[in-house]
């Protein structure tokens, strides 16, 4: 009964609705990110201290970040971070998920007490975290009480291990979530497969080697985008268990930035540290997006 | 009751006719004063302020020693919402000052004479270019000693008053095998110990020299390294355990007799008096060793933001009453510090208090009083974050004194 | 679904089974640490904490802590306890949780069923927004809020939430509707559904797993969020994890250790309940979901 006029305002209303339906999300998307990116790199390379200023000063914020010890010592707990985390954070995730996929009893009951962690905000659990890591009245004392009096576990006052000890917590809260994505790859997996491939005589350990933990590659790189954005945004954890301390044996970037945004008044400098993580945020995940993506047309 | 209703809404009327507004409108107070003590003092000014008709608006933000507070009021500001008044310390009121965001209060401070009462190395940080942009609440001095006066007259020691005699008294307490010194190893309280040992080794005048006018020369000299040495002696001197505690923590070592001194700001009296110890008897405080004459302070304000223009009605009774005698000595007493007037009676206070009045008193006028480095009070916070940082690293054994003086003076001129 | 549930076809001896039981029940002790940690220690009066046995089981039981964190502790200057910043933080979480998800439901069905040019460069683009850290945005947030006259509101919130959601959300929806038969689509195109009928009708209905995934991710940081509530909420709006933040974090007097816990754990309840009920459908969301992708 349509008009033929009717039918193509029709189709192409059919061909535009795609489009404004997507068009909110990617519009705030341009303004609330990359606009506000686009604003932080205009702001490191001017002379901002408490509020926003607009006068230029070119790289003076860069080489005086280069120069400071501070920056030093963030990038490289990053990298100690960043790298002992993701690793052991996967290792420990993919093995409670091998097992717990065992036709495991109570798997209901463990599955909850592995993921609440992550429900958890860190200003309060980072103070247990504290109690428990402190020697004075945590593990070492307990061990001691015990009668193990040789026993020691100073790393949280020790400026040289600090660092592991801000990797336990932050394991502690992500680990169970990295299990929970695993053993949602190794319950998609299909099984006349091992099947045939256990009549073969393969054993559980080339089973795993060979064909299981190679179809686990989305969750692996999955777990690697949701740890990396984790490691990289890292705050509220280091603020509540050392305050960057001993020293400023614990500082990261994510905590630099803030400190020299807002605490210290040197916005510029701040910005420009914001400006490079952002860089190695691209390092890492534009190869991977690119990857990920490419794949899938 | 009814009565006292009228009262209050006549009072209202006669304020409302005097400044030409219908309505009372709230004021809305940013700080980080949430622990028992202070939010209740500071309840004290907001049912002052209730009598007279004025809502408050609470907006309490908590954490870092008011740095939460800093970052939100910066978003607050930039969003064109600023609050009637926010808690601050030294440079921040300053900085916010040279951004023309504060209001002139110079009217009220005139016709209530605050030029007369308020000592003048606070005004500095209460006006800027000339007018007066904020109220002061106290003064906190940051050169004190806290002792256990037991376990100083078990060892026989008395009371230090220059630095060999502090490191003899120290070196008795851990002969004995008593912790020293009790100290908790945050760079802020780091900070504030090296604010005293600098003072005590330099004087007042390398005191100025290094960290008011930051000169290059002070910063890297002998007497900087000899303040490092003292710093490396105290770090000898702390429990084991010192690392990321929290300064209360230190204090309760003292109070329980496990640890003889600690350094921190008056603020710590509290502590003793919740634990039911009395001055003079249980325990005892003087000024750092060797800085007798020198007061180093902070203080507390509420910075008056300009609320378009002019200062409002609410906003001037905030600042009225927030200077008033009457809420100076009721706060004061509850948070250890001491009235940012010179004029009111401190016979409420207790010997402490009293012992710290008469010091600013007298260190105001011999000029003899400093703003505090540790807490804002003579750089900068870039400066200051710049100094905690070597001082913590330091303190913390990641640089030899040497190195520490080098580092001192780079990162100064990186942060100026 | 029913065949991706299933356990695995391995098969284990009894040793190595018991030597897995023992390695899961160690990683639950593990996991239970801080919590025990923190129930203890709410339980008891605050002289048996400040003595030491930070371990050890209370030798009075007491729920006071818990009361006084609820109605009574010192938020700001006047002691009203955790109570009434539990509403304000619904008030924000339950809209932007909602809208949240809505849009990424309806972003994940355009991006893979209504493909277009360049849609994936658009995709990555919403992707990499995930990884911004929250505290350079903090500043320009506040200038765009201020301007839009949402400064201060629970709208202000919600918005900055959403936007900073949807990446996420946009993300889960995506790949779960990418293994979802295209062909019904097109079928349903052909009968003459229209886009939103065929949403509705067809994608909707099997959207359960993943919609509890994007609901509890975003429940979960929506809920822990502290730097956008307490920069963006007017005072007596703010959320509970500002609350709690004044609560644990005041600056001098005696540190109230029982009460700070009992009122983290009170804080973290909804999150906790959410965990605990809906875990077994996160497992299941995530495996249909961002995994497969």
């Amino acid at each position: 009964m349509a008009t033929r006029a009717e039918a193509d305002f029709r189709t192409r209303l059919q061909n535009w609705i795609p489009k404004l339906v997507l068009s909110p999300s990617l519009a705030m998307m341009l303004v609330f990110v990359y606009g506000f990116i686009a604003f932080t790199v205009y702001l490191s390379f001017t002379d901002s201290r408490m509020l926003p200023s607009y006068g230029w000063v070119g790289w003076e914020n860069y080489s005086k970040l280069w120069r400071l010890s501070h920056w030093e010592i963030s990038l490289t707990n990053m990298a100690i971070f960043a790298g002992l985390y993701i690793v052991i954070c996967t290792a420990i995730g993919l093995m409670l998920a091998i097992f717990l996929d065992q036709k495991i009893r109570g798997e209901g009951f463990l599955r909850p007490l592995y993921l609440y962690p992550m429900a958890l905000s860190f200003i309060v659990t980072g103070t247990a975290w504290k109690w428990f890591l402190d020697p004075g009245i945590g593990l070492e004392n307990v061990m001691h009480t015990w009668g193990w009096e040789s026993f020691s576990f100073d790393w949280i006052k020790n400026r040289d291990f600090a660092i592991y000890t801000v990797i336990l917590a932050a394991v502690w809260q992500t680990s169970g979530f990295v299990m929970a994505m695993f053993l949602a790859g190794l319950r998609g997996i299909d099984n006349e497969i091992l099947k045939a491939a256990q009549m073969d005589g393969a054993s559980n350990w080339n089973l795993y080697r060979r064909i299981i933990i190679p179809q686990l590659r989305p969750a692996f790189l999955s777990a690697f985008v949701i740890l990396a954005h984790l490691a990289i945004k890292t705050f509220d954890l280091v603020i509540a268990l050392t305050g960057g301390g001993p020293g400023r044996a614990t500082e990261l970037p994510a905590t630099f930035m803030y400190s020299y945004t807002f605490t210290r008044n040197q916005m510029g400098i701040g910005a420009a540290s914001a400006v490079i993580m952002l860089i190695t945020i691209a390092a890492i995940m534009i190869p991977y997006l690119y990857a990920e993506l490419r794949e899938k047309k | 009751m009814k009565r006292i209703t009228n009262t209050l809404k006549a009072t209202v009327a006669v304020f409302a006719l005097g400044t030409g507004m219908a309505v009372a409108e709230d004021v809305e107070v940013l700080h980080w004063w949430t622990s028992g003590g202070e939010a209740a003092a500071l309840n004290v000014l907001k049912q002052d302020l209730e009598a007279q008709g004025i809502g408050w608006q609470d907006m309490p933000v908590a954490g870092g020693g008011g740095e939460q507070a800093m970052t939100v009021l910066r978003a607050r500001v930039t969003a064109g919402d600023a609050p009637t008044a926010v808690q601050a310390l030294g440079f921040d009121i300053l900085d916010w000052g040279a951004q023309g965001a504060l209001a002139n209060l110079n009217d009220l401070a005139a016709q209530e004479g605050w030029d007369e009462v308020v000592p003048e190395a606070l005004q500095a940080f209460a006006k800027y270019d000339g007018k007066w942009i904020s109220a002061p609440v106290n003064v906190h001095s940051t050169n004190w000693v806290w002792a256990n006066k037991a376990v100083l007259d078990a060892n026989g020691i008395a009371i230090p008053t220059n630095w060999d005699e502090f490191v003899s008294a120290v070196e008795t307490l851990a002969a004995a095998g008593v912790t020293p010194i009790a100290h908790g190893g945050q760079a802020w309280q780091d900070a504030t110990v090296f604010d005293a040992v600098a003072m005590g080794a330099g004087g007042p005048d390398f005191y100025k020299a290094a960290f008011i006018d930051l000169d290059e020369a002070a910063l890297g000299s002998d007497t900087m390294k000899e303040a490092f040495d003292r710093m490396a002696f105290i770090r000898a001197h702390v429990d084991e355990n010192f690392s990321g505690r929290d300064w209360n923590l230190a204090t309760a070592m003292v109070i329980n007799g496990e640890a003889g001194f600690q350094m921190m700001g008056d603020w710590a009296k509290g502590e003793f008096l919740n634990a039911g110890k009395v001055p003079g008897e249980d325990f005892l405080c003087f000024r750092f060793p060797g800085t007798q004459d020198q007061v180093t302070f902070n203080a507390d304000q509420f910075m008056m933001f300009d609320q378009g223009g002019s200062v409002s009605a609410e906003q001037a009774a905030l600042a009225s009453a927030i200077l008033s005698p009457s809420f100076q000595i009721a706060f004061n007493k509850v948070k250890g510090s001491v009235p940012a007037r010179t004029d009111v009676a401190g016979d409420e206070l207790d010997a402490c208090g009293q012992q710290g009045m008469a010091d600013l008193a007298s260190a105001a006028s011999s000029g003899n009083l400093f703003g505090s480095m540790a807490h804002g009070h003579a750089a900068p916070a870039s400066v200051k974050n710049a100094i905690y940082d070597v001082v913590t690293a330091h303190f913390n054994g990641e640089y030899d004194s040497e190195t520490a003086v080098a580092e001192l003076v780079d990162a100064v001129s990186i942060a100026k | 679904m029913a065949q991706a549930t299933q356990d695995t076809a391995i098969r284990t001896g009894r040793v190595t089974r018991t030597l897995i039981y023992l390695v899961l029940l160690l990683f639950a002790l593990f996991y239970m640490l801080p919590l025990y940690v923190m129930v203890v220690n709410s339980l008891k009066p605050l002289d048996e904490i400040t003595g030491g046995g930070m371990m050890n089981l209370p030798e009075m039981w007491t729920l006071e802590p818990w009361r006084k964190a609820w109605s009574e502790a010192q938020i700001g200057v006047e002691p009203t306890g955790l109570k009434p910043y539990f509403w304000n933080s619904i008030q924000m979480v339950v809209p932007a949780v909602a809208l949240s998800t809505v849009l990424g439901a309806l972003n994940g069905y355009v991006l893979t069923k209504w493909r277009f040019k360049y849609d994936t460069i658009l995709f990555g683009l919403m992707l990499f927004a995930c990884f911004i850290p929250f505290q350079i945005v903090l500043i320009p947030m506040a200038r765009v809020l201020g301007v839009l006259g949402l400064a201060g509101s629970v709208w202000g919130l919600v918005l900055v939430h959403l936007v900073y959601g949807i990446g996420f959300t946009t993300l889960y929806f995506r790949n779960y509707y990418a293994v979802f038969p295209t062909e019904l689509v097109r079928a349903a195109q052909i009968d003459g559904a229209g886009f939103f009928q065929i949403f509705w009708r067809i994608l909707l209905p099997s959207s359960g797993p993943i919609a509890v995934v994007s609901v509890i991710w975003q429940f979960t940081n929506i809920w822990n969020d502290f730097l956008f509530g307490a920069s963006f909420a007017a005072g007596d709006g703010a959320p509970m994890t500002v609350a709690l933040n004044n609560l644990v974090q005041s600056s001098t007097g005696v540190k109230e250790y029982n009460v700070h816990f009992a009122g983290a754990i009170l804080a973290a309840t909804p999150t906790l309940l959410v965990y605990i009920v809906a875990g077994r459908y996160f497992v299941r969301g995530l495996m249909a979901g961002s995994v497969k992708g």
